[in-house]
């Protein structure tokens, strides 16, 4: 297939459409509205269901619906929308339905503003939502990765009945970057929409979705139930990018932009002689917490740099296990860094090794 | 090898465009190509500016601080960028809607009246593919026939009839470089 220019809100629409995608509800929000847009132009071109509601709530709850159904369905928004879907999204949890979210962060709290940040990073991996629940989170960092995180969501939702959100800030929606888009999967036939679907239950027992289990042995069978496939998920579904690591003293750990913005500051460092490596966590539930512990003990600091004031930076430490001090440096409110501040940042710390010995 | 380019002026003056086109005729020649756009709230008349990263090989932040060209189409533009500029780096400067010189001495400034000429080819909205030209004669990141075809295979189809207008501003552009 040939490469073409793609904005990213349209590659990672059209790549939902080739995944095979049949129902999009959605409701316009910068740093993504391009995505609503061209599903707004594809999906009734191609005999889909395209439904711009009159708010994210209704969306989301429109998505819950179709998924219900058996239809491979998703949404699409930023930071302040993602917050409406949340309530949603904890019920779609506790449903099992395969459902999956894009959501191109913007800075925040609040309305905040529409440039690229990482804010959201505790809401979508922690599971916003109320609840006990875990959804499967990737965070691409070029145009190339939206489109195939995006394409492989829908076949990981089905896979183990979950919500997929694929996580990457303003700048990725934004941007323009030359990429392949996949083949075209047909929409899933009626008959081959998934066991439990609810599809009209004539000549056969009925179907029965909820997310209420009133008696607490219930609710807890159920949650036990999830922690199975949570299991299943950390066994199967770890995915990062390594740059540079065999050698490297210092290792940097960075997801989505601004892991890419730290593999420039890698390869500067690299020409100025610091041994430095990137460790770029594509999903961040789950999270390489193995990959993170083994590189602590190669490593003589680690430094995590984040569009928001340290989110992930948790999750390494706690994969660290204390092992070595890790360093955190991060710009917030739609600031992305520059690669010569994470330089700067690198410096430092390979100074405060130097100074231990 | 790798060139940073940042194009900056006002809303309507082309600048998202004629970034845009930097990176399809990269494409077409096979390079890595990342285009940057700012994007907010702001219409015709505000300000707008992308940057464009082009090379050889892989490219990881799209965003850079030190650029090494800018085409900057106003005032505004023009005191935001010239202290950002790389040592040697190209500054394409529209002298039309800049009343200053410029004053660093380390950077190759190119003056460009690239709004009068664009009255004078009949419209002035060929100001940015001018500032193309003049730049590719000082920078030949990409050849000048490259951006031809770039321009020709690219052009909104309902600008078509502007084709040749298009090219004959990047020649002009060029030429007033030179």
């Amino acid at each position: 297939m040939k490469k073409e220019l793609l904005k990213g809100n349209v590659a990672f629409a059209e790549a939902a459409i080739r995944a095979g995608c049949e129902a999009y509800f959605g409701y316009p929000i910068t740093p993504q509205t391009e995505a609503l847009e061209h599903m707004s132009k594809r999906m009734p071109e191609l005999g889909r269901t395209f439904i711009q509601a009159e708010s994210e709530v209704a969306a989301i709850n429109m998505v819950y619906g179709a998924a219900c159904a058996g239809i491979q369905t998703m949404t699409s928004s930023s930071s302040p929308g993602v917050s409406l879907m949340m309530e949603g999204l904890s019920y779609i949890a506790g449903s099992e339905v395969p459902v999956v979210i894009v959501d191109i962060m913007r800075g925040g709290p609040g309305l905040g503003n529409i440039a690229p940040a990482q804010g959201d990073y505790n809401q979508m991996v922690k599971g916003g939502g109320h609840g006990d629940y875990r959804i499967i989170v990737l965070a691409p960092a070029t145009i190339q990765e939206l489109i195939d995180l995006t394409y492989e969501a829908f076949g990981l939702a089905d896979k183990y009945r979950t919500i997929v959100a694929v996580l990457a800030d303003g700048s990725l929606g934004q941007m323009m970057e030359p990429a392949v888009l996949p083949e075209m999967r047909p929409v899933r036939p009626v008959d081959k929409r998934p066991a439990w679907a609810l599809t009209g239950a004539k000549g056969r027992d009925s179907h029965f979705i909820t997310s209420i289990y009133l008696e607490p042995l219930d609710e807890e069978k159920f949650n036990q139930k999830l922690l199975e496939t949570e299991a299943k998920i950390e066994a199967n579904e770890v995915r990062y990018k390594e740059l540079l690591l065999d050698d490297a003293e210092i290792a940097i750990v960075a997801f989505g932009t601004a892991g890419r913005v730290a593999q420039t500051a890698v390869k500067i460092a690299r020409e100025n002689g610091i041994k430095v490596g990137l460790l770029r966590p594509i999903s961040l539930y789950p999270f390489p917490t193995d990959r993170i512990r083994r590189l602590a003990d190669q490593v003589d600091g680690m430094l995590v740099t984040e569009m928001n004031s340290g989110q992930m930076v948790e999750d390494v430490r706690l994969a660290v296990e204390g092992r070595l001090p890790v360093s955190f440096y991060g710009r917030m409110g739609g600031v992305i860094p520059m690669p010569e501040e994470i330089l700067d940042e690198v410096r430092k710390l390979k100074a405060s090794i130097t100074e231990k010995v | 090898m790798q060139t940073s380019i940042i194009i900056s002026g006002f809303g309507g003056q082309g600048v998202l465009f004629a970034g845009q086109l930097l990176a399809y005729t990269a494409l077409d020649n096979d390079l890595h190509v990342t285009w940057f756009p700012s994007y907010g709230p702001e219409m015709r008349g505000g300000t707008a500016h992308c940057t464009v990263i082009i090379s050889d090989d892989e490219i990881g932040s799209p965003v850079i601080r030190n650029p090494d060209a800018a085409i900057v189409m106003n005032l505004p533009s023009l005191d935001k960028y010239e202290p950002l500029m790389l040592p040697k780096g190209v500054l394409v400067i529209n002298t039309s809607l800049v009343d200053r010189s410029v004053a660093r001495q380390d950077i190759d400034s190119v003056m460009v009246p690239a709004s009068e000429i664009a009255d004078e080819l009949g419209n002035r909205r060929l100001a940015n593919i001018i500032m193309l030209g003049a730049l590719l004669q000082r920078l030949p990141f990409l050849s000048i026939e490259m951006l031809e075809k770039g321009i020709d295979a690219h052009i909104p189809e309902r600008h078509r009839d502007m084709l040749d207008a298009n090219l004959k501003a990047l020649h002009r552009g060029f030429s007033e470089a030179s």
